[in-house]
């Protein structure tokens, strides 16, 4: 009984002094904002927000709410930072792997990338990618194609807008090729277990991912057309592309400066993960007759994993919370458009401060429950 | 002993009683001047860098019409004009700098509107400039008119300032569609319209006029000379303090009032034994001007002689950097312009 109290004293002081200090600073929040008429509510949300934003995926301009644009910027915010997940996760492991390479060329070449970009500030990098690097790119009216229809200028790069015909059905034999790939998945490990027999189970699921929806296309249920950037001239010096889409500048900067940068750090995870699994495991893999491929796949891989998740997990989450800075470049992110702009047209600091933070608050938790679930998936399963 | 003591008691109790007595006479003295007293600066928020209002220069000395109020406030209050401490603030950061106490005056060339004057907890004290948005062109565009923009036109412009909502009543009045690119700091704006991320450079035209100064070649480009909006621009306070605010309206109501006289920084002292009542007024030899602020009869002389008025404040950062040579709208309401200030009296 008395062991109890006693160890229940210090935290209910402990409770008691967060209460306090929380309550101290709400009241004196609400003290001074009453003193300067300052009042407090999210009712300003439905109000008429009467800015435009640069770049939008949904429908918006100034006519719509201050909770649409909020909704503008959330997904300029995750737009950059699933961008920037994927690049980095690809351009990591391939230097995560190069760093191991026997290669002398390759492994110095790795070790530099990683060396430079993770010590130079992402911010300078940012500044770099945006005013030095892209600012080098021609005026729309004298830039060459790249691909042959796309055209990549100082204003932004443009690619042919694709105008889909009943596209839901295209949808629909995605998804009915992807159910038929988890049926033989199955029926491939089925019979892998049962005798021994192996299907090439990689090569049939790439093709009934192209014959399904080619079928829709050749059937002519599905039409795809495309609309080409076309030079627009909008005053004697100064052109544009109409027609196609043009991805921002300031994207492009962004996107490129968070992945090279968070590239290093997942670089230097997967090189870690691969080193942690010891040499014996590659020795009795290859003892048993498994070829080089398999090794990795089998073996090294799915122990590596495991040592590699939970660190890059870390990096993702530095990333999405890096892209703020995208406030520096005028890429309308949620802190630019949110915390910015509509901060500044309503006053409400501590209403939208909030929420911005809330948000990435939730952004944060949901790449870490995701990544959590699948380190559980990929942890040993002890039977 | 102890009657040594107790007899130390009495003083020191009797002592006190006369502070707070002395204090009590000054009851009117308001919570902002005391503090900034008790600092021995003015904290006053200013642009990141806009020449002609306020900027630095390499050697962090602030120079500009923005400038000047704070250094006449400093020069009312403290007794010199040099005793300002002042804080770059990016548009975006201005009015939490403000209301959060980090400053005691906002002079950063600031449109005067509704909603930020009874929304966010301040209060505009007076227009220091009156101005007008307008547009920035490369010469060779060919553009001389805001009736010749196209569809897919970009502007680029500061975010979280009244040109980002006017320049959307403005092309969507013209039904053109338009690509803000809005970044947060001046200069941002600036490298990127000079490298040609975007076909005009909106803001305030003497913020266009000066910042034209900064790109790499000036010449290459002109201000067109549609205005599409009305731009006081002024100091801005923060609410609850209303004595700080009075100070800080007439230090600059004084400017002008002074320009109006014909009280200059050269020849204030030998103004006080003029024959107009007005002028002696506001060179302090006569009245009690000062009083009601909770300060000295000089602080209106003070701010004349060590600041000067606006028209030589003018002078010295619009018209001789060759800004805006042309006083246009900022010229007195005697003059044609529409300075008119109430008579400090």
């Amino acid at each position: 009984m008395n062991l109890r109290i006693k160890s229940i004293i210090p935290q209910l002081l402990t409770l008691l002094f967060v209460v306090a200090v929380i309550g101290f600073f709400t009241i004196n929040a609400q003290l001074n904002m009453e003193e300067r008429g300052i009042d407090f509510g999210y009712g300003f949300l439905n109000q008429e927000s009467s800015f435009d934003v640069q770049f939008s995926l949904i429908e918006y301009d100034g006519s719509h709410s201050y909770a649409k644009a909020y909704l503008v910027g959330l997904l300029n915010t995750i737009l950059v930072s699933v961008l920037g997940i994927i690049f980095c996760t690809i351009i990591g492991v391939i230097v995560g792997i190069a760093r191991l390479s026997p290669n002398y060329l390759i492994r110095n070449t790795a070790a530099w990338y990683v060396e430079f970009f993770r010590n130079v500030p992402l911010l300078l990098q940012i500044f770099f990618w945006y005013y030095a690097a892209l600012r080098a790119l021609p005026l729309p009216e004298n830039t060459e194609p790249l691909f042959g229809v796309t055209y990549l200028t100082v204003k932004g790069y443009y690619i042919p807008r694709l105008i889909w015909e009943n596209f839901d059905i295209l949808i629909y034999s995605i998804l009915a090729a992807i159910i038929s790939i988890i049926f033989i998945r199955n029926y491939a490990r089925k019979l892998q277990e049962e005798k021994g027999q192996q299907l090439p189970v990689l090569l049939i699921s790439v093709g009934l991912l192209l014959i399904f929806p080619g079928i829709t296309f050749i059937t002519g249920m599905v039409q795809l057309d495309v609309s080409l950037p076309v030079l627009k001239q909008l005053s004697k010096t100064s052109f544009i592309y109409a027609e196609g889409i043009s991805v921002p500048p300031e994207l492009i900067a962004l996107v490129l400066a968070l992945s090279l940068y968070t590239a290093t750090f997942v670089a230097e995870c997967v090189r870690a993960g691969i080193q942690g699994i010891s040499k014996g495991q590659k020795e009795a893999a290859a003892s048993v007759g498994l070829t080089p491929n398999q090794i990795l796949k089998l073996v090294i891989m799915p122990q590596a994993l495991r040592i590699i998740i939970p660190p890059t997990t870390n990096q993702y989450l530095n990333l999405t919370k890096n892209s703020s800075l995208a406030a520096a470049i005028a890429y309308p992110d949620l802190v630019l458009v949110f915390a910015g702009t509509a901060l500044m047209q309503t006053g409400r600091a501590i209403e939208i401060v909030s929420i911005t933070m809330l948000t990435y608050l939730t952004l944060s938790l949901s790449i870490s429950i995701l990544m959590n679930w699948y380190n559980k998936k990929i942890a040993i399963k002890e039977k | 002993m102890l009657r040594t003591l107790k007899a130390l008691v009495y003083l020191l109790t009797s002592i006190a009683l006369l502070v707070s007595f002395e204090t009590s006479a000054f009851a009117k003295k308001s919570k902002t001047l005391k503090k900034t007293q008790k600092m021995g600066f003015v904290r006053c928020g200013v642009s990141q860098g806009l020449p002609g209002f306020s900027n630095a220069d390499a050697s962090g000395n602030w120079t500009g019409v923005d400038v000047d109020l704070c250094r006449a406030v400093a020069a009312a209050t403290l007794g010199d004009s040099g005793k300002v401490k002042f804080f770059p603030l990016s548009a975006k950061e201005r009015f939490t700098a403000l209301t959060s106490g980090e400053i005691d005056v906002l002079s950063r060339n600031t449109t005067w509107t509704l909603s930020r004057d009874a929304d966010i907890g301040l209060t505009f004290v007076g227009v220091n400039f009156y101005d007008g948005q307008g547009f920035m062109v490369r010469k060779s565009s060919g553009i001389t008119s805001v009736n010749q923009f196209k569809a897919g036109v970009s502007a680029c412009t500061n975010l979280g300032t009244t040109t980002e909502l006017n320049m959307r009543d403005f092309f969507n009045s013209k039904g053109i569609k338009y690509e803000p690119v809005t970044f947060e700091k001046a200069d941002e704006v600036v490298a990127a319209y000079d490298a040609g991320r975007c076909d005009t450079y909106t803001t305030d035209k003497s913020g266009l006029a000066a910042q034209r100064i900064k790109l790499s070649k000036p010449d290459d480009h002109i201000v067109l000379p549609e205005t599409i909006s009305k731009e006081p621009l002024g100091p801005v306070v923060r609410q609850g303090d209303a004595v700080w605010e009075d100070i800080v309206r007439w230090s600059l109501n004084v400017m002008i009032e002074a320009e109006e006289y014909g009280i200059t920084s050269a020849n204030a002292d030998s103004m006080k034994s003029s024959d107009n009542p007005a002028v002696k007024r506001l060179v302090g030899a006569e009245g009690e001007l000062g009083a009601a602020f909770g300060l000295d009869n000089d602080w209106s002389l003070r701010i004349i002689k060590q600041v000067g008025n606006y028209g030589e404040s003018y002078k010295r950062n619009i018209a001789d950097t060759g800004i805006l040579p042309d006083r246009g709208p900022n010229q007195l309401w005697t003059k044609g312009g529409i300075l008119y200030v109430p008579p400090a009296r």
